[in-house]
């Protein structure tokens, strides 16, 4: 009996000192000699990280992952996926369980400041909506004085709603759901008048329901959301790496280079593109990775756009356009710093 | 003494295990504590209370106390632990009344009863609770009707799948003098039942006790009507533009919470109350029987009192456990405290405070329960004379 609590208390001990250790790596040596990279994706959204029967991983935030691994390994199948729910996503970022959080997380400032943790770039600016049924005939935001709403628990998305209601002077009747299935069953069923969430996830409440067409995702933003990776704070590496295989995709997007023309636009002319594949200079060295980590993610993944239109764009059941995450260019966003 | 002698000596050695066991729990304890501590130091991670006092910036649905959110987050903890406490005491008491039914059902002499009342505690005890309470909950907002064609069962009073609405009293004036008035008839009452059921037990003879318990728990409430000015209004419910506004609400939330708890509890209760009954010898019931004591009385005069000390001490554990089961509201959007803590989780980034806040909070209503509870047993437990 005694000598059990003792080898329990050898054990507990032991697995301490293991996380403390496996911390004082860098991110990036970790994960090479793991072989492998581990994602933390979300628990199943439509367009964003979804496990089909085979258990295979899609979607825009999956994407993101497959990139990193591509320039760490030059394969976009050496990523393992953890899925994380909204409560407990940072802390398994903190605790060292995934290597990067790829989970429609938006970034904030409490976040970033007292979490222990650094975002990369955005990858997609979203902002929080209000879905209604058309049968409603409600046309603004504003005019649902009175309306009950489902929402998830998480973030920020009650306090925003709050926020937006009080601003206005209106009243609100609030549902919170645990279980995104819960959430979306109470819409669905009229006990709710509308769900909020990121616009983006309503888009893939609406095409996860039977009939997507009765239902309308109202004007009004009521909020700000850049989603963009995360990772464990003062590991500037690791952090540079996640930003820059970011920017690569959307680099390639500006200078036209696709899944299809890479292996042509090794010829190219263009320095910026000879330095993003790794032709002249080799950036990727300077990060601790192979010099064509650029052609490998744009070889294997694909550029910003292809990535946007295979999830999440007009073609797929999401239907998104393009919005905000346009290139700065052409009015948008996304302004990728240059690769020099 | 020498240490060989300590050694040898069987208490200072059961003293010895008992010291070491106990410097092992505190170490590990510490160990893990300030390993947790160094880490969020580390990692720039923020840590304390101090994110009690700041606002709490959302909405709760369901407010026992005045909530806005402008209040703190503090205060949103409190509505939380309120909406625990309501919907656990609530099924407590239901549970307790439905499952001593039931249990007395279970052991009636007609079959189809006892054997209803056999499936009715097998279905609930065999399936896991949260299972019940997605299926309350869907029957509820899928079978009702939307608010818009609510079902008025009596004027004011509406069922959609958004809940049960019904006028709500406003007192503009008196509300205080009644509460009192009604609080002093009802001592009154009981006072004047206990006189009388001394006085029975004292000369033998019964007279019919009630027609002055009546008049001793109106008269106060008369008199404080003839004599305060009462002013009293209804709130109706009207259908607005969305939801019904007005009138009292009871949400399906709740309803399904409250559902799913109390027939758990009923049926734990129930199977305790059956165990308890069978354990009072035969002899008993026959002995009442003899005495010429009908089937009713003899069960509530002579089995119950007895059956009553070998049913409260498991009962202990079942409130417990309904206490803590109330935290699965968070499946089914019941604000209860855990849901609050989980929103504050994620709004403030911190985690280990609000869920040691929570299960500290849970620890001292189960300790309170079973404090409750000791009290009550050991007023009914056989004393040793």
């Amino acid at each position: 009996m005694f000598g059990k609590a003792c080898r329990v208390a050898a054990a507990v001990m032991t697995l301490g000192a293991s996380v403390v250790t496996a911390q004082a790596a860098s991110t990036l040596e970790t994960v090479k000699a793991r072989g492998k990279l581990i994602c933390g994706v979300s628990m199943g959204t439509t367009g964003f990280a979804l496990a089909d029967a085979q258990g295979k991983f899609a979607g825009f935030d999956v994407d993101v992952c497959r990139a990193i691994a591509t320039a760490v390994f030059g394969d976009p199948n050496k990523v393992d996926f953890v899925m994380t729910n909204i409560n407990t996503r940072f802390q398994a970022l903190q605790s060292g369980e995934i290597d990067v959080l790829s989970r429609q997380t938006t970034l904030t400032f409490s976040r970033d400041a007292s979490l222990g943790i650094d975002f990369g770039p955005a990858v997609f600016y979203d902002g929080q909506g209000l879905m209604v049924a058309k049968s409603l005939g409600v046309n603004s935001a504003k005019d649902l004085d009175g309306a009950a709403i489902c929402t998830l628990p998480g973030t920020t998305t009650a306090q925003n709603l709050a926020d937006f209601f009080r601003a206005n002077g209106k009243k609100f009747e609030l549902v919170v759901f645990e279980n995104p299935d819960e959430n979306n069953n109470a819409f669905f069923s009229g006990r709710c008048d509308a769900v909020s969430s990121d616009r983006s996830d309503l888009a893939s409440i609406r095409a996860a329901s039977k009939s997507p067409g009765d239902y309308v995702i109202l004007p009004e933003t009521i909020s700000k959301e850049p989603l963009a990776p995360a990772v464990r704070q003062n590991d500037s590496n690791w952090r540079d790496i996640v930003s820059w295989s970011v920017w690569m995709l959307m680099a390639a997007e500006e200078k036209g280079v696709t899944q299809t023309n890479v292996d042509e636009q090794l010829k190219s002319e263009d320095p910026e593109i000879q330095r993003m594949l790794g032709v002249t200079d080799e950036l990727g060295t300077m990060l601790g990775l192979d010099k064509a980590w650029g052609y490998n993610i744009i070889k294997h993944v694909g550029n910003y756009a292809e990535m946007f239109d295979r999830n999440l764009g007009e073609q797929t059941a999401l239907g998104l356009s393009r919005g905000p995450n346009t290139l700065w260019n052409a009015g948008g966003l996304l302004y990728p710093p240059p690769f020099r | 003494m020498s240490p060989i002698v300590l050694l040898r000596d069987q208490r200072a050695r059961e003293l010895a295990y008992q010291l070491i066991c106990v410097a092992v729990v505190v170490g590990c304890g510490w160990y893990l504590l300030s390993n947790a501590l160094a880490n969020l130091a580390r990692q720039d991670i923020a840590t304390g209370f101090n994110y009690l006092g700041r606002e709490a910036g959302f909405i709760i649905s369901e407010t026992p106390i005045a909530y806005e959110p402008s209040d703190s987050y503090g205060r949103a903890l409190l509505v939380g632990l309120l909406n625990t406490v309501k919907v656990a005491v609530l099924s407590i008491v239901l549970g307790t009344i439905i499952g001593t039914l039931v249990g007395i059902a279970r052991m009636s002499s007609n079959p189809l009863l006892s054997r209803l009342m056999l499936l009715y505690v097998e279905a609930l005890r065999n399936v896991p609770l949260l299972l019940y309470l997605f299926l309350w909950y869907s029957v509820i907002i899928f079978t009702l009707p939307s608010v818009k064609q609510a079902i008025a069962l009596l004027p004011g009073v509406y069922v959609s799948n958004s809940g049960l609405v019904i006028p709500a009293v406003v007192w503009h004036s008196g509300f205080w003098s009644i509460t009192l008035a009604v609080v002093l008839g009802t001592a009154a009452a009981l006072g004047w039942q206990a006189v009388a059921r001394r006085r029975r037990i004292a000369t033998g003879s019964s007279q019919a006790g009630w027609p002055i318990a009546v008049v001793l728990f109106t008269l106060p409430i008369a008199v404080a009507a003839l004599l305060f000015e009462i002013n009293v209004d209804f709130d109706w419910p009207v259908l607005g533009k969305f939801r019904l506004t007005g009138g009292a609400h009871l949400k399906p939330e709740f309803v399904a919470l409250l559902l799913g708890l109390t027939l758990g509890t009923s049926a734990t209760v129930a199977e305790i109350v059956r165990s308890g009954i069978l354990a009072i010898g035969r002899g008993q019931r026959e002995a009442a029987r003899a005495l010429g004591l009908p089937d009713g009385l003899a069960m509530r005069l002579v089995i119950l009192p007895q059956a009553l000390r070998i049913i409260v001490p498991p009962l202990t554990n079942v409130y417990v456990t309904t206490f803590k089961n109330s935290s699965l509201a968070i499946a089914i959007g019941y604000p209860d405290l855990v849901m609050v803590s989980n929103t504050i989780m994620n709004q403030t980034g911190q985690a280990i405070e609000p869920i040691a806040l929570f299960m500290l909070v849970y620890l001292f209503l189960s300790l309170a329960t079973s404090m409750l509870m000791n009290w009550y047993n050991g007023h009914v437990a056989l004393k040793g004379r």
